[in-house]
């Protein structure tokens, strides 16, 4: 994986992935390695990001590295009209590896074959979150004791959701049979359920949450925002539709766990939170041990 | 001799354009810019065919099509054959195929995609696995999916 850039979850294989998780594991036991020193990542946000930015930055201090880099636009050479390759060229002679995210979809793809580093994609648009999904694949191979043969219900909005996409994706690999939850208009799109159907596994569509819950080991959950529906009067109707609440976990497997990619607004309601069935701020923290075994593994480390 | 033949070996110089399917007829003509070309063209459209029910075919004096123009009609008309006539003979006929990949013809639908906002090659992976179905191009760069329905040229 050595200098292997990470855009898509589709870069990586299954055994690669799971290179990542094991390694995560041991820095999840001892987080303080510091086997980057002398290392420096720059840490690129076109778009601004609090959690995946400091997710990222943590890791890289945790190692041992230091972090250069811009957290919003308005300090960076895109207000004096660069491109973003041109960024991304001069910034590849500062530093041993780029963590990016960038509002517009495929910019990390670009990036990567313009870069004279190794490039590890923080989300591009509605496209990808490739670490985003490695820390869910840790939370749930660390909560399932396994990813193999799973029920996985994806909730809200599949139609946008990149962290949505990228699971279900990586999933597929694993025999899942996945359970989709979503109001008529954001249904998973084609091109994510081609990897299902690829794969002939199994998969059920639902509109309302009560309807798959009680089948799952997995309650994956995100939100439906507002902004997705053209008329007001279709979001009211189904906004609650995809909200969990503790009133429906009365039956579920005693082994489920909700995850969520964070931040959650209304979608879980926070009487979930003190029961044993939430996961979602274990799932957090969980990101730094996966952002450290990526780190070191591209930069060869390990 | 059939009627056919006699109109296609017509053309002193110039391309055949055969075998493609009727219904995209106008679209060919679209992408090439034939409405603006000062050539003589012929064509004909709603004839029989045993491959593909009911064709069209183009028939254009003196012009002979650049690779890029060939990849257009490949995407557009992947059915379609190309014959190349010089003084009444054929010299060279092309069935045409879908590629695997194509890069440079095609713009992606997306607005929020990479390649709409700064300079570079943009490249699909053909998703159809046959040519009598519509076109679906996977964005190498945003990963989504362009349908014929948003196709748009370069």
């Amino acid at each position: 994986m050595k200098n292997k850039s990470l855009i898509s979850i589709t870069d990586y294989s299954k055994e690669e992935y799971l290179r990542i998780l094991s390694l995560a594991e041991e820095f999840e036991k001892e987080p303080n390695q510091r086997i980057a020193e002398g290392k420096v990542v720059a840490s690129l946000f076109f778009e601004p990001s609090t959690r995946t930015r400091l997710s990222f930055e943590s890791a890289i201090n945790r190692l041992g590295a230091k972090v250069v880099g811009f957290a919003d636009t308005n300090t960076s050479s895109g207000t004096k009209g660069e491109s973003m390759v041109d960024t991304i060229k001069t910034v590849s002679c500062y530093v041993d590896l780029i963590v990016m995210r960038h509002s517009l979809e495929g910019a990390a793809r670009l990036a990567s074959e313009v870069a004279s580093v190794p490039i590890i994609n923080g989300g591009d648009g509605s496209n990808q979150h490739p670490t985003q999904c490695l820390l869910d694949l840790y939370s749930i191979k660390k909560t399932q004791g396994t990813l193999d043969n799973l029920d996985i219900a994806l909730v809200g909005d599949l139609k946008y959701g990149r962290t949505i996409h990228s699971l279900a994706i990586a999933m597929s690999n694993f025999n899942t049979t996945f359970h989709l939850v979503s109001p008529e208009s954001l249904k998973l799109p084609s091109s994510v359920k081609m990897y299902i159907k690829e794969r002939n596994l199994k998969y059920y569509q639902y509109t309302e949450i009560q309807d798959a819950v009680d089948k799952v080991d997995i309650l994956y959950m995100s939100r439906v925002q507002r902004e997705r529906f053209l008329d007001i009067q279709d979001y009211e109707k189904v906004k609650n539709s995809c909200i969990l609440d503790k009133s429906l976990l009365a039956s579920v497997k005693s082994s489920m766990k909700v995850l969520h990619p964070l931040p959650r607004v209304n979608e879980i309601n926070i009487n979930v939170d003190s029961t044993p069935y939430a996961y979602y701020f274990q799932q957090a923290k969980n990101g730094v041990f996966v952002r450290q075994a990526l780190i070191a593994l591209i930069l060869g480390l390990k | 001799m059939s009627k056919k033949e006699l109109i296609v070996s017509a053309i002193q110089n110039g391309t055949v354009i055969d075998h493609i399917a009727a219904d995209k007829l106008f679209q060919v003509i679209k992408i090439l810019n034939l409405e603006i070309c000062s050539n003589q063209i012929l064509f004909g459209t709603n004839l029989e065919s045993k491959k593909l029910g009911k064709k069209a075919i183009i028939k254009i004096q003196n012009k002979y099509f650049e690779k890029q123009e060939i990849s257009k009609i490949t995407i557009v008309a992947p059915t379609a054959s190309l014959i190349m006539i010089k003084d009444y003979e054929v010299i060279e006929k092309v069935n045409l195929s879908l590629p695997h990949t194509i890069e440079g013809i095609v713009k992606c639908f997306n607005p929020k995609c990479i390649t709409n906002h700064e300079t570079v090659l943009q490249k699909f992976t053909v998703l159809n696995n046959s040519p009598n179905d519509n076109i679906r191009l996977f964005c190498h760069y945003c990963e989504k999916i362009t349908k014929e329905d948003y196709l748009t040229f370069l």
